[in-house]
């Protein structure tokens, strides 16, 4: 991407976006499969890698969208093609933040944060996690409390995405130290610690994703 | 990674063209989405059963397809679960105006997708109901785990809600069936050696040559605790104790006995845990009244077993009884 940042969102900057978390899933696929084995069943990596290839696929055919359609073409990609736990929670994800975009053409910092609160408030009663419990929660709150902050402070749309990424990292390596509460890790309970949450690995790699496809943040 | 396939991603399409070839008189097979139906579907008037779950389990669940059992099987990817779409499409198939139960056993992924489904059949005006199946004594049940899984129990209900709906019952009492019969039935499994999914090429965890892993579940999920193998009548007791004292069974009880193979275990060793079953719970004053031995829900090739009792009435043996013509269960028909 080029450092180049803008203030808004559009639809073909959102297949980017999409365009971009493919690759990098497909990047780390191994690496998503290995962490899923040691409290999982191993197969996280490569359901959001059929996931993922699917929905660039349905991006492709669609000829004009809004930001609503896009992320509608998302979710329901995800939702038919990754099965688990993950495609209804990515799936929903996606279908909140369609829902909640409606039909604009373009999404400012501040519609960008209300649909991602939206998608998270959608995800959460899909999945009845809680912070804590070591999913991908626990990746996606302190992201989207990273860009409520900097909607208050007034920061440019490229600053929000990189602070929001870099919340979900956090939120992502301090799973390690949890013990599991949901899917199935939670079946192994106190063995599941020392292991990093695959669901909140793969959310981390998503906002990144979008700092850099977004906002200009370079990888 | 030593299998009998051709390549790790085209598993379960060639495993469908397999079964749609072996059983074309009785089951229809789709593959966009992924689907089993027995070819008389929807029968009219009848409540409709559909199941699903990840493929690795055979005969679960396509196995059970046909009369008196389910009317269409879910298949989803190796041990993940299948999708809505799947399930909207298995749903419209066998709805023949009295609505579709939908089994599903108590893992997330299963769980949320077949949730996902139940609404959009509802968005489409076909009444649905959802029981979820949750038998496993392995689990504590606590808020702090995605609670008890469903596994023995499932192969049990879909035989018996198929009676059930076969009957002309509707669907409120096939469903309040479904949930007597997974009330009344625990289960609890173990593990000899781990098993290898296709795509990852790698066992599911690892074993010592005397070690046992009690307590597992049917994705080769590590279980309760890893331990020296001993004797089957030692390992049957362990297994046995923890389902009989899970407060449903007592003393004077009629009891379904289902001895299952997890996929790499002969016969021969699964009647050795029938006749150390047996023993048991003569001992408890427990009377096995019917009897299932074989492998019906597996984990690939892991070697194992699990061990699902039924409490039984009349009802249910007389449901248990009736006729049922499925690829993996057969009698009376």
């Amino acid at each position: 991407m080029s450092g180049e940042s803008s203030e808004s969102i559009t639809a073909s900057s959102l297949k980017a976006w999409i365009g971009r978390y493919a690759d990098v899933i497909a990047e780390h696929r191994a690496e998503l499969s290995k962490l899923d084995a040691a409290i999982g069943d191993g197969d996280h990596g490569t359901n959001m890698d059929r996931g993922m290839r699917k929905a660039v696929e349905k991006l492709d055919a669609l000829d004009e969208a809004d930001v609503g359609i896009v992320f509608k073409t998302v979710g329901m990609a995800l939702v038919s093609s990754v099965g688990g736990a993950a495609g209804p929670l990515y799936g929903t994800l996606f279908l909140q933040m369609a829902s909640a975009s409606g039909e604009k053409s373009e999404l400012d910092l501040a519609g960008w944060t209300e649909a991602l609160e939206s998608g998270v408030k959608g995800l959460q009663a899909r999945g009845k996690a809680q912070p804590q419990d070591k999913t991908m929660v626990d990746a996606l709150l302190p992201a989207l409390e990273a860009l409520k902050t900097a909607n208050t402070e007034g920061t440019g749309l490229g600053e929000a995405l990189t602070r929001s990424a870099d919340a979900a990292r956090t939120g992502m390596e301090a799973t390690i130290e949890l013990e599991a509460r949901k899917g199935r890790a939670s079946y192994l309970g106190p063995r599941s610690v020392g292991h990093q949450d695959p669901g909140a690995t793969s959310t981390h790699l998503l906002l990144r994703s979008a700092a850099e496809a977004l906002g200009g943040a370079r990888s | 990674m030593k299998k009998l396939i051709n390549a790790p991603d085209d598993v379960v399409r060639e495993a469908l063209e397999g079964i749609e070839a072996a059983h074309a008189d009785t089951l229809k097979v789709s593959y966009d989405p992924y689907l089993i139906v027995r070819s008389d579907a929807p029968v009219q008037g009848k409540v409709g059963i559909i199941s699903g779950g990840g493929s690795g389990h055979e005969p679960l669940h396509g196995g059970f397809v046909g009369a008196g059992m389910l009317d269409a099987a879910c298949p989803g990817e190796v041990f993940t679960s299948p999708t809505p779409d799947q399930m909207l499409e298995a749903t419209k198939a066998v709805n023949g105006g009295a609505g579709v139960l939908h089994i599903v056993k108590n893992y997330t992924g299963d769980v949320l997708n077949f949730e996902m489904a139940a609404d959009l059949a509802s968005a489409e005006g076909i009444d649905v109901e959802s029981v979820v199946t949750n038998d496993d004594v392995a689990v504590e049940d606590s808020t702090f785990t995605a609670g008890r899984r469903g596994v023995g129990v499932t192969v049990l209900a879909e035989k018996l809600c198929g009676a059930a709906a076969d009957e002309g019952r509707n669907l409120a009492d096939v469903a309040e069936l479904c949930r007597k019969v997974n009330g009344q039935g625990r289960s609890m499994g173990m593990a000899l050696t781990p098993c290898v999914t296709p795509g990852s090429g790698q066992p599911s965890f690892e074993l010592g040559e005397d070690e046992m892993e009690m307590g597992v579940g049917i994705h080769g999920e590590p279980g309760r605790y890893r331990e020296k193998l001993g004797p089957a009548s030692d390992v049957v007791e362990r297994m046995a104790t923890a389902i009989v004292d899970d407060g449903v069974f007592a003393s004077g009880d009629k009891v379904l006995a289902f001895v299952n193979g997890m996929g790499g275990t002969p016969l021969i060793e699964l009647y050795i845990v029938y006749r150390e079953l047996h023993k048991f719970l003569e001992g408890r004053g427990i009377t096995i009244e019917r009897q299932l031995v074989g492998s019906y829900i597996t984990s690939l090739e892991m070697a194992g077993c699990s061990i699902t009792l039924l409490k039984l009435d009349d009802e249910l043996t007389r449901l248990w009884d009736a006729p049922v013509n499925t690829p993996a269960l057969r009698w009376g028909a």
